[in-house]
């Protein structure tokens, strides 16, 4: 039981990464990258939503739409739980708790609309999850999220400082960076299997 | 006449969404590992970024500014899974292809920055011609990359084997950190070829971004203001 929650999380975090392996959620890596301690909150808040919308949507499919035949209208039901909530979570923060709000609430609009979040709830449906399994493997997501925001901010705030071809320099060499970025992670591919075989 | 024209042929050329608008980066790097799976992709994008543009233009007097993201989201969700249905019923092999990607064309930049930027203003044939010919130059870009890809990758091209490219094969292109590569030398060869005509953008453009009111608070206000420190 352990050790099957430890591997989705370790292949969620590392093989499956959602950035650099998946694509899901390239708009915030590239666009929210620049600063470290934006990463950071970034990355932060998107794994907050990514466990608050899968603990949301995670009942409504298996108690409300697979029983009544309604699993077609999965896209549509979760993209719409997941924008509430979001704004829902934003209000509360910003009534209740002011000073995470400051922190992390600037960030949480951005994210209705970001793919690894519809992403990864659809997945773990797709996956035949348990409801806990679901929780980790959606927490693991997020920590594979910040971690290749934080390593990818570390990275582009040495390639400011370059001076590339002038057809290179903004967004190409960016994503030539995060090229390079990926192949670190490719390399996990593998490790997790043996590791726990 | 020629303004239909133009609005038709400014998708795929001018303002190509995925070259010079930069927008959908998602499915464009994700799907383009094999020329199948990108013209799928582009085929399915481009179905609902035409429907959705309709009924948006459509709809445009009737829905209040206020809500109207969540309204554009339900209209995009309900194409997506139409197009999802009639994919897993007749063409099941491309539905597994796509898999996942074919869901989040919800959250696909491109389509809601559409409606955001062009549905909105503009009447029902003007916006299907916006959305038809931008869902052409999204599929052009998508094959265009793919054949790369493939082509270097995999020695074939929508699976046809090209024979003398067989031993010579960059396997990692077709991989996920091909995709960035690729797409990075694709937008460098675009500001080199149009020699900065095209607009050049220094960072990911906000403009078709439906989230663009929040993330200005984030990261454009803070480049404006290096931008004014740094002269």
């Amino acid at each position: 039981m352990v050790k099957t929650l430890l591997v989705i999380l370790l292949s969620s975090v590392l093989v499956n990464n959602y950035v650099l392996n998946k694509f899901l959620g390239i708009c915030p890596f590239l666009g929210v990258s620049k600063k470290v301690d934006q990463a950071t909150g970034m990355g932060l808040a998107v794994i907050f939503v990514m466990l608050v919308s899968t603990a949301a949507t995670w009942p409504i499919q298996t108690y409300l739409l697979d029983p009544n035949g309604l699993g077609y209208l999965q896209t549509i039901v979760f993209i719409l739980v997941i924008a509430s909530l979001v704004q829902f979570v934003e209000i509360v923060l910003k009534k209740y708790i002011p000073s995470l709000y400051r922190s992390l609430g600037v960030y949480l609009p951005l994210i209705t609309t970001n793919c690894a979040v519809l992403g990864v709830t659809i997945n773990n449906i797709k996956d035949e999850y348990s409801f806990l399994e679901s929780m980790v493997s959606s927490l693991g997501c997020g920590l594979g999220f910040l971690l290749a925001m934080v390593i990818f901010a570390g990275v582009r705030s040495k390639v400011e400082d370059a001076l590339p071809p002038k057809s290179f320099s903004g967004i190409p060499i960016t994503l030539i960076s995060a090229s390079i970025v990926s192949v670190a992670f490719y390399g996990f591919g593998g490790v997790i299997e043996k590791l726990f075989a | 006449m020629k303004n239909k024209a133009s609005i038709f042929l400014n998708g795929i050329i001018k303002e190509n969404p995925v070259l010079v608008l930069l927008l959908g980066t998602c499915p464009t790097l994700a799907t383009t590992g094999s020329v199948v799976s990108a013209f799928a992709m582009g085929v399915a994008a481009t179905a609902v970024l035409f429907c959705s543009n309709i009924v948006i233009s459509a709809l445009r007097k009737a829905i209040p500014d206020k809500v109207r993201i969540p309204c554009y989201i339900v209209v995009i969700a309900g194409f997506v899974t139409v197009v999802q249905m009639l994919m897993e019923a007749y063409l099941p092999d491309l539905y597994n292809m796509l898999g996942i990607y074919l869901a989040l064309i919800v959250v696909n930049c491109i389509i809601l920055g559409r409606a955001e930027m062009f549905a909105r203003k503009n009447n029902v044939f003007d916006s299907a011609l916006d959305g038809l010919g931008m869902g052409l130059g999204f599929t052009f870009a998508l094959i265009l990359m793919a054949s790369f890809r493939e082509v270097l990758g995999a020695g074939s091209w929508a699976g046809h084997e090209i024979a003398f490219l067989k031993n010579y094969t960059i396997p990692i292109l077709t991989a996920a950190p091909g995709g960035f590569f690729t797409f990075g030398i694709m937008i460098a060869l675009m500001n080199k070829l149009t020699k900065g005509k095209a607009p050049v953008r220094k960072s990911f453009s906000c403009e078709g971004c439906p989230n663009a009111a929040a993330c200005r608070k984030v990261s454009c206000e803070a480049e404006v203001k290096e931008e004014v420190n740094n002269g």
